[in-house]
């Protein structure tokens, strides 16, 4: 059972694999953040124009697999660093699934209430900053977490592009000590379980801190 | 007292179907007009004509002798002075009461949080909910959700308000409690259009009474006498639906 005291002392490297991981995570969130949000606006509020390029960078980003844009980007004659080129790439993919969640949580705003906002006169920009918005957003925690959980896995892809996260780190660990892949797997698995677990549950409480009467409750 | 709406040969078509046909009207400052007629008859749509949620096809809307219907004026301005009170209420369902009422003043007038608080509180105990500031409107009946909506309209201090069919998704009781927040506001001499099935308060309340049927008012005057000795065939036949309006 030498594989155990293996991994206990690669256990600094893991934290280190995880901590670029978590890295990755956060960059790629970030920025289909600002991307799916922008697709979803666009694709709602904008005008014909808009809307059809919103739409099509959304089919074309949901069409390309993850590992396909991940070497795209590699690949750009650009000089760029690795973590950087993951983030951009698993990024751009999660933009396309967070564009659909925001414009799922924004089209089931009881459209009476934009209604009323404009009947009170107040301009377009105001409402949606101040009755789509925070509407949205306690709207599309829910499916947002899922989001994160899927993202969280899919950092384990960057390893195909040399970023050092817990993947890379395992295959290290399997090509030196010449197998115990199956141990080593499963030690990656329980890894990846306990951050969707600690992830998941801080959306869950920051879902309950920000719900109102008449938003739907998680039991 | 002076006139405060004027309407005049306002038209709306939705594709072939002509909702409006040559609809004039005028209102003067206090008072209180009740639009009824059948459903589909274009009540509701002449209301949104008003405030241009629909904008109407031709057609004069002179509000304070300022005509409104023109390419080049402000709607926002002008949808600010005319409250507008909806069928199924439309709270904000983030904001609480306090919050929704405070709205208006806050965020479409400008206004400070401390003055917009004051016009709330004050508009929010006008309607006889000031023990329900800290609720959300998903937490209240559907007809303080209506004296809030009314509550909200107000706090914007508009010239006068448009209540399209306020209490048609009501129950007896709480349309009850609704028709006297309105009927105390137009005591007030809030000047108000309202468009509403509620023959009672139209009768009772209404300074003055439109019937419109398939786009084209048929009959107007007052209430009372419109609804005792209605003048053409049409408006008889309508009202004599309404049982108890001998």
């Amino acid at each position: 059972m030498g594989i155990i005291k293996i991994l206990i002392s690669e256990l600094p490297q893991f934290a280190k694999g995880t901590l670029v991981a978590l890295e990755v995570l956060a960059g790629l969130l970030l920025v289909g953040l600002v991307i799916g949000l922008a697709i979803a606006m666009a694709e709602i509020f904008g005008n014909t124009i808009v809307k059809f390029f919103a739409t099509t960078l959304r089919k074309f980003l949901w069409a390309i697999p993850q590992l396909v844009l991940l070497f795209l980007v590699f690949y750009l004659p650009f000089d760029l660093n690795r973590i950087l080129a993951a983030i951009i790439a698993l990024g751009l993919c999660s933009s396309a699934f967070q564009s659909q969640i925001f414009r799922g949580a924004i089209l089931s705003i009881q459209s009476g209430q934009i209604e009323a906002a404009k009947a009170m006169g107040l301009s377009k920009p105001k409402t949606i900053f101040y009755i789509v918005i925070p509407q949205m957003i306690r709207l599309s925690i829910g499916p947002w977490t899922n989001e994160f959980s899927s993202e969280l896995k899919d950092t384990s892809l960057a390893y195909v592009v040399g970023v050092v996260e817990i993947m890379r780190h395992a295959k290290y660990i399997i090509a030196y000590t010449y197998g115990n892949a199956a141990s080593v797997y499963l030690f990656v698995g329980i890894l990846y379980f306990i951050l969707t677990r600690i992830g998941t549950s801080f959306f869950y409480k920051l879902e309950k801190r920000l719900w109102v009467p008449g938003f739907e409750k998680r039991s | 007292m002076p006139t405060i709406l004027e309407v005049k040969h306002l038209t709306k078509k939705f594709d072939d179907n002509e909702v409006l046909k040559d609809v004039s009207f005028e209102l003067k400052k206090g008072e209180t007009l009740a639009v009824i007629g059948s459903s589909g008859s274009g009540k509701s749509t002449l209301l949104r004509c008003l405030n241009h949620l629909s904008p109407p096809d031709s057609g004069q809307i002179l509000l304070e002798g300022v005509n409104i219907n023109v390419p080049e004026i402000d709607i926002n301005s002008i949808r600010a002075d005319m409250g507008f009170v909806f069928q199924d209420f439309n709270l904000f369902t983030h904001l609480n009461i306090l919050e929704n009422v405070m709205f208006g003043p806050l965020r479409v007038r400008g206004m400070s949080r401390k003055e917009s608080r004051t016009i709330a509180l004050a508009e929010i105990e006008r309607v006889g909910l000031g023990d329900k500031l800290n609720f959300y409107p998903a937490q209240l009946s559907g007809g303080q959700q209506q004296r809030i909506s009314i509550a909200r309209a107000l706090a914007l201090r508009p010239k006068l308000i448009l209540f399209d069919e306020p209490t048609s998704a009501l129950d007896p009781e709480l349309t009850g409690e609704v028709l006297s927040v309105m009927a105390a506001l137009a005591n007030d001499g809030m000047t108000a259009i309202v468009v509403t099935h509620e023959m009672g308060f139209a009768r009772s309340v209404a300074d003055k009474a439109i019937f419109i049927d398939k786009g084209l008012i048929l009959e107007q005057g007052e209430p009372n006498s419109m609804f005792t000795a209605p003048k053409n065939e049409r408006t008889k036949l309508f009202l004599s639906n309404f049982v108890g309006m001998e």
